[in-house]
């Protein structure tokens, strides 16, 4: 927008035009020095309809302008470290499953990942490519939910409808491999709960021929629709600079351009194996953080497929019995199988001394757990490192300087979920 | 100027007049038998035959049931998540479990709107006072469904963060789980509506001392 | 991760401030003395750890000096961690922040108020962020019981300041 033809701009527009902080008592209407601006704070939340979930924010607005920032977590802060340390380690799995709720298999790997690394346990193949199964099948379900309620924020309702129609098959294949639609709690330490069922490959590949044409369909929607560009490009971008300074990870970080990516990087649970792409942004602005989610979307497909075509055939726990549970028809003929299911069903398997901390890539950016043990059947310190809580200090420095729609939609592709956040 | 009248002839499905049923909808008609209309007419009804003949054409009811079945099947819930069984609630809202079949679709943002909040998720302790705040702010008749194991008792979580929604605030249904299943959720729901259909006010209120409760000026 | 002698020689070059290095499970850690974190994390940026991942505390009751912090440093070009830990006692838990030149830290270091009660100097604005403003007590201390306090509701509080008297 030029400023520079066309009619001469009143004083309100051009006001508009140069969004920079000006001092207050640079009215450029000299006629109206009386006046006094102030700026206003305005509670957004808990309870607001644009907040994703129950995160308050202090916004200090001139005008519609957002000066500045404050956001106020604890609504749902649960004690989960807390009870983690009052539970043995494998009733902690449950507990630390409900920390970011629509990640719950993440939840699950990291912690996981790090009693195995402090146990020196081995997770067979088969375990570890069931892992990154479930672990991808999650991701699409996480940007599912993401995509349609940032959609709904914004203005475009259908979308919604349309990702839980997405979700549900995806709920429909967890339901299938461990009984439950969410925290499922099929990832234990060593590997997987329970094999997956004879028709479980079949019904994964029908649901990957059918999310990459409604992944286009969603684009299709989404990327012809000129409110939604309008909102989304060109606003609130943050370089990658700033970002790694505030510790930023995931999709936010891609966007911006930083291809900085766990499961390439740094690979865990046989990533390696798999051949995908990283999506990233160029400007980071608040179109290339929905661009990126949504191409992430068929790099998980992709990866899926590769798994089902590679399983894999063997145990799918860890064949030592004094971290895993045997199989229940061994518990019939052998006397050791129930000795050691008694233990570990009673007290838990122990865990040497030591501290770890384990990363995983989570759809939210890095998910860290660090398990501290002293030795005993309970854990001594659980503290997960939870993306969003981190992705959050950005957002102050994101939304800064721009309109208060700009901030909703940067909220929404902040994509921040308050169970992480608050643990 | 002359406007000229004519009967259409045998226009397709034209229907003599006389057979049509609205002619016998006059009431006249209907319980006493007007002689004055032809055949079709029943016979001069009295007692027992007319209550029946009454109760198979005529809706009764009294008006508190009446109010009570169109409060019970237009519910407006509040859009209230929480944690991860808003999750639920969600695909209770979407294309499978569909809640807007029984016409509850139309969740409002404002409390001032809704009469029914669905505590979807885990109370902490810094969220308690504020839920309770926008209990008050709903306006009677409201109802209030406490979804999951976290709300309804401590669930998972036993600890000192949490409360359980009984502590403040009237429960009208607890729905177990873990998260509930939408079809959980969904049976909760119309338990709800069975309640206030049957029985609207099962006496919480007085226990809490929520009765009609506002904003202080 | 730097393998073992790697860490050895990063923390000789940190000097003084090492007290102690940690290799487990092919995870470094390097114990430092509280007072000396600021340059610390300086020098490991000079050598490529220029993101910090975590910054989370840890009570090591019964042993003291108790509340321990732990900074996990990543160095992006080479994909290695390193963690950096320090402990303070109970009785002085202060440590210096390293929000003016880590951004990130903001957050974490007010939840590691929050809950361990450790007090960061410096910290632009160290408030409790996830119990109430007002809640008294560091939840989790290991001495700190898992149900916390009981819950004071207002139709209760005049009943309960009584009973307390």
């Amino acid at each position: 927008m030029s400023s520079t033809e066309g009619p001469p701009l009143s004083a309100y527009r051009r006001r508009e035009q140069s969004i920079t902080l000006s001092p207050l008592e640079d009215h450029p209407d000299g006629a109206h020095a009386d006046v006094t601006e102030e700026l206003l704070t305005l509670n957004f939340g808990p309870h607001h309809p644009a907040t994703h979930g129950v995160l308050r924010l202090l916004v200090t607005l001139q005008g519609e302008v957002v000066r500045d920032i404050k956001p106020i977590i604890g609504y749902v802060h649960t004690g989960i470290e807390k009870t983690a340390e009052d539970k043995a380690y494998w009733k902690v799995i449950p507990v630390v499953e409900r920390m970011d709720y629509l990640s719950y298999y993440f939840n699950a790997m990291a912690y996981c990942g790090a009693v195995e690394r402090l146990m020196e346990v081995e997770v067979p193949k088969r375990g570890q490519y069931l892992r990154v199964i479930h672990l991808e099948l999650n991701r699409i379900a996480s940007h599912l939910i993401w995509l349609g309620t940032s959609a709904l924020d914004l203005g475009a309702v259908s979308i919604f409808l349309y990702c839980l129609r997405e979700r549900e098959l995806i709920l429909d294949l967890f339901e299938m491999s461990s009984g439950a639609r969410m925290h499922t709690r099929y990832f234990q330490v060593g590997g997987v709960i329970e094999d997956i069922p004879p028709g479980f490959p079949a019904k994964v590949r029908e649901f990957l021929k059918i999310m990459p044409k409604r992944a286009d369909e969603y684009g299709a929607i989404l990327n012809s629709n000129e409110i939604l560009l309008q909102r989304l490009r060109g606003t609130c971008p943050l370089d990658s600079e700033t970002l790694l300074g505030l510790g930023v990870s995931g999709p936010l970080l891609r966007a911006a351009g930083n291809p900085w990516d766990l499961r390439k990087a740094d690979p865990y649970s046989s990533y390696d194996d798999f051949d995908f792409k990283i999506p990233v942004g160029t400007v980071g602005d608040n179109y290339d953080r929905f661009a990126v989610r949504l191409a992430e979307i068929y790099e998980s497909v992709k990866i899926i497929g590769q798994a089902l075509d590679g399983l894999p055939e063997g145990p799918h726990i860890t064949e030592d019995r004094k971290v895993a549970l045997p199989p229940r028809h061994e518990l019939a003929t052998s006397m050791e199988a129930l000795i050691h299911h008694f233990k570990l069903v009673t007290e838990g398997f122990r865990v040497p001394p030591g501290e770890v901390y384990n990363p995983i890539e989570s759809p939210r950016g890095e998910l860290g757990c660090y398990v501290r043990s002293d030795g005993s059947s309970k854990p001594a310190r659980v503290h997960m490192r939870d993306p969003s809580f981190v992705n959050l200090q950005a957002l102050a420095h994101m939304a800064r300087g721009s309109y208060i729609a700009d901030m909703v939609a940067t909220v929404a592709m902040l994509d921040p979920i308050l169970g992480g956040i608050d643990r | 100027m002359e406007v000229k009248r004519e009967r259409l002839p045998g226009l397709p499905g034209a229907v003599d007049p006389s057979k049509l049923r609205v002619q016998n909808l006059n009431a006249h008609q209907l319980l006493r038998g007007n002689e004055l209309q032809g055949a079709n007419q029943p016979a001069h009804l009295e007692g027992e035959e007319l209550e029946r003949y009454v109760q198979e054409r005529v809706l009764t009811t009294t008006l508190d049931s009446a109010v009570a079945w169109a409060r019970s099947n237009s519910f407006f819930p509040l859009a209230f998540g929480l944690a991860c069984c808003a999750m639920e609630q969600f695909h209770t809202a979407g294309p499978r479990m569909d809640i807007a079949r029984f016409g509850f679709e139309a969740f409002r943002a404002s409390p001032r709107q809704a009469d029914l909040i669905i505590l979807a998720g885990r109370v902490s302790i810094k969220m308690a006072p504020i839920i309770r705040r926008l209990y008050d702010q709903m306006l009677e008749p409201k109802w209030a469904i406490s979804m999951g194991a976290c709300c309804s008792s401590m669930g998972v979580f036993n600890n000192y963060a949490l409360v359980p929604a009984d502590k403040f605030m009237p429960i009208d249904v607890h729905v177990p789980g873990c998260p509930p299943r939408p079809e959980a959720l969904m049976h909760g729901v119309l338990k709800l509506r069975k309640l206030v259909q049957d029985d609207a006010d099962a006496g919480l209120r007085e226990r809490y001392g929520a009765l009609g409760t506002e904003e202080a000026p | 991760m730097p393998d073992a002698t790697g860490l050895e020689l990063l923390a000789k070059d940190l000097g003084g401030a090492a007290l102690e290095t940690v290799y487990f499970r092919e995870q470094a850690t390097i114990l430092i003395d509280p007072a000396e974190i600021r340059p610390v994390l300086r020098a490991l940026r000079d050598r490529g750890f220029s993101f910090l991942a975590s910054v989370h505390g840890v009570d090591h009751y019964p042993e003291e000096p108790r509340l321990g912090v732990v900074y996990e440093l990543l160095d992006m070009r080479r994909v290695d961690r390193v963690a950096v830990k320090l402990r303070v006692g109970i009785d002085a838990p202060e440590v210096d922040s390293v929000t003016a030149e880590w951004p990130t830290a903001n957050h974490q270091e007010r939840e590691i108020y929050d809950m361990f009660g450790v007090v960061f100097r410096d910290h632009p604005d160290l408030r409790r962020i996830l119990m109430p403003e007002d809640y008294e007590g560091h939840p989790q201390r290991r001495d700190f019981p898992v149900g916390g306090e009981p819950v004071i509701f207002t139709r209760d509080e005049r009943k309960w300041l009584e009973a307390r008297e």
